[in-house]
């Protein structure tokens, strides 16, 4: 196989000094992950070697040496880096050399056979990958820490290829804690070299998560605790909060909430995930929520609806009695049976009239209801919506009444009119088969059935018209309440979390790798550049070529 | 090394097979599709104008024609960034993987790569699409059974080239495939 040498981006400028990292046999590759500058004292730097792999289980040993300088490496110094390479002995030893301000480099990957001349010792092609080690840090490509008692190097043959080199990199914190400037006997070069990268409020954040969390995580099983009492458990309660949208929103908010505060640490970075997003929409919602109270109360908007609400009532009020009036005559040109009409119209004008009695009944106590309501509002938009949801349907709990009366009517005469029917060609509905069968009836059955059917038949015209009417208001309501439910679990699932994390930051998102080759001249080694590359969110991504033909 | 040569896919348009060498195991195949002609700009745009216009005298309204030169700009723009590729490139690094990116016309560039370890062979298939054509694909292992496979990636899916320029490509490829098995320290 064609030996690989992965080099991070952040060492290309650095002085001339050890590598640093971890040999793959498996994929013939060698992970660097930091240089030793000099001078150095080779016993510290195999102590400090020794920490970092018993710190984090991964084999960090001296790859070979790198070598940056002004013009091509003297015989003293070449001498010098072959010492070098009997006291850190390492199959295959990589020498990396590179002259200051050019573009061109070279790489020479030795088995070192003894101290024999080098023409006994192979020389192999060398590839050189550069990579961005915040990058690959921070990208979550590599597969999660299963076991804790792996041992280093251990069932990286099932870790894919390049799975194994973020594998390595991420495992590797430890040695990325001191840097050039420490005062320490090593000075080593990588990506915080410059300075240990870290956000106070991230860390503020790590440190206060703790208490806060045991504090929230006690009060919300209280809650739910209290929530969960027989009392609730008895037939009329327990009826009317599985009615209620809001109930529903508020169980799954506490769910939600007990979720997050768990004081159990997320175990794979999908499950990380999915708690943030949970988090990041809960407090979007509260903020809606809070935002929208305030709008309320700045333009004294609850004052207003509640008397604006007693009017809106009486004109819908209105507008069924006209309808029904309608129904009543002649609508649409359609004849309809006089006494039927008359009957049920003014079994529904009463309905309403009952109706609009009991909201004039209620209408002191409407702007102390909406009040408490729109208090309501600081648990979240979603919660205000879903009580929104409930008043519309108490509100035109009529319209559901007629509509449940009109569609028992036609059901029965539906019913009847498939039984009779079925009487008139002489046959019956068989119970026990489950199937028609002929039957023979006498005389008097068949002659009282055809006149009922007869009669059912003609009358079948109005209570189809009714049916109609009472369910489409019933269709529209439903509508109204669908809508206002679909914008709920918008808000409820939309992965807010993750959307921002492809606006701010999209290596965390990353999808895969992607390789450019580098300027290339001929005796020189093949260079390439490794790319995180970014998960797309439009269909029409990279994800088109993967798809089977 | 490089060199170019000419081909025709399976419509007859022109493309240019660019093929780029930079080291016995790394090989680069660039496939150029026939770009957009102004023949064909110019009679959509004069199309979709017509009709706005022929809707303009229905309506009277001069909305219709604002709307049909945005329709238009837009649905270049689109044209241009979501479905017209320029060039499909294929780039095969011996013991690390095969990539490949799609080159759209307003420069959007879309890739995917696959290691080595999941790559089974590449082979050219034929399909039958009104007549019979070929295509080249490679076979993915399946992680389950060891003689299995689980995908079949098409490659220059835009481009549709015919038998010929599949098969350099395929002798190349083949090359470099070889060699890996033959250095290859996995069973």
């Amino acid at each position: 196989m064609v030996l690989k040498a992965f080099f991070p981006t952040c060492c290309a400028s650095a002085d001339s000094g050890l590598l640093v990292g971890r040999w793959v046999p498996e994929q013939s590759s060698a992970v660097v992950l930091a240089v030793v500058h000099f001078p150095f004292i080779p016993i510290q730097v195999k102590e400090l070697l020794a920490q970092v792999q018993q710190a984090s289980q991964v084999g960090v040993t001296v790859l070979g040496t790198w070598c940056h300088r002004r013009q091509e490496p003297e015989e003293s110094l070449g001498h010098f880096l072959e010492g070098l390479g009997a006291i850190f002995s390492h199959k295959p030893w990589f020498q990396l050399c590179r002259e200051r301000g050019s573009k061109s480099w070279s790489c020479k990957a030795t088995h070192w056979q003894g101290p024999t001349s080098h023409a006994a010792s192979g020389e192999d092609q060398v590839m050189l990958i550069f990579y961005d080690q915040r990058k690959v840090l921070l990208s979550q490509l590599h597969p999660p820490a299963v076991l804790p008692d792996r041992q280093a190097g251990d069932t990286t043959a099932s870790a894919g290829g390049l799975a194994a080199v973020f594998d390595t990199v991420a495992r590797s914190e430890a040695l990325f804690q001191s840097d050039r400037f420490d005062e320490g006997p090593v000075r080593l070069s990588h990506w915080q070299s410059e300075g240990v990268e870290a956000s106070i409020l991230v860390e503020l954040a790590k440190w206060a998560a703790g208490p806060v969390c045991l504090l929230l995580a006690c009060l919300l099983s209280l809650v739910s605790a209290a929530s969960a009492c027989r009392v609730f458990k008895l037939w009329p309660l327990s009826f009317i909060w599985s009615k209620l949208s809001t109930c529903e929103q508020l169980r799954h908010r506490l769910e939600q909430l007990t979720l997050i505060f768990s004081t159990r640490k997320a175990k794979n970075p999908a499950q990380l995930m999915r708690k943030a997003n949970m988090l990041v929409s809960v407090l979007l919602d509260v903020a809606l929520g809070l935002m929208l109270l305030s709008w309320l109360h700045r333009k004294d908007l609850i004052g207003q609806l509640a008397d604006a609400l007693i009017p809106v009532a009486d004109h819908v009020a209105k507008e069924l009695q006209h309808l029904l009036q309608w129904l009543m005559g002649a609508p649409a040109g359609l004849k309809m049976n006089r006494a039927l009409d008359q009957v049920l119209g003014r079994f529904f004008l009463y309905h309403i009239h009952l109706w609009i009695s009991y909201i004039h009944l209620m209408s002191p106590f409407i702007e102390r209801i909406l009040w408490h309501v729109g208090l309501s509002a600081c648990l979240g938009l979603t919660v205000a919506l879903s009580i929104l949801s409930d008043i519309i349907a108490l509100l035109t709990f009529h319209i559901y009444c007629f509509y449940v009366y009109g569609a028992r009517l036609y059901c029965l005469k539906i019913h009847g009119l498939s039984s009779l029917w079925r009487l008139f060609r002489g046959k019956k509905w068989n119970v026990l088969r489950q199937r028609v069968d002929s039957c023979s009836y006498d005389l008097d059955q068949l002659f009282i059935g055809t006149l009922l059917f007869t009669i059912l038949v003609f009358l079948l015209p109005t209570t189809a018209l009714y049916y109609l009417v009472f369910t489409l208001l019933r269709l529209l309501v439903v509508t109204v309440q669908g809508l206002i439910h679909l914008l709920v679990d918008l808000i409820n699932s939309l992965p807010l979390y993750s959307l921002g994390l492809r606006l701010c930051r999209p290596y965390r998102l990353a999808a895969g790798v992607k390789f450019r080759v580098l300027e290339h001249e001929t005796g020189r080694p093949l260079r390439l550049l490794m790319q995180v590359s970014i998960a797309c969110i439009l269909p029409c991504s990279s994800k088109g070529l993967r798809e089977p033909g | 090394m490089e060199d170019e040569q000419s081909f025709s896919d399976i419509y007859g348009g022109r493309l240019a097979l660019q093929r780029r060498c930079y080291s016995p195991s790394c090989l680069e195949f660039c496939l150029s599709c026939p770009r957009i002609t102004l023949r064909s700009l110019t009679a959509v745009t004069c199309t979709v104008w017509l009709a706005a216009y022929g809707l303009f005298t229905l309506c009277e309204n001069s909305m219709i024609l604002s709307a049909a030169i945005f329709i238009t700009l837009l649905g270049l723009l689109g044209y241009l960034h979501f479905v017209k590729i320029d060039h499909e490139t294929l780039l095969i690094i011996d013991s690390l993987g095969i990539q490949m990116t799609s080159s759209y016309a307003s420069g959007k560039e879309s890739t995917t790569f696959i290691e080595m370890g999941e790559v089974k062979d590449v082979v050219i298939n034929e399909a039958i699409y009104m007549k019979v054509i070929y295509y080249l694909c490679i076979l993915l292992k399946d992680p389950v059974e060891p003689h299995g496979i689980s995908q079949v990636v098409p490659l220059f899916q835009s481009a549709k080239p015919r038998l010929d320029c599949l098969i350099e490509v395929y002798r190349s490829c083949q090359d470099i495939l070889a060699h890996q098995r033959a250095t290859s320290t996995s069973p």
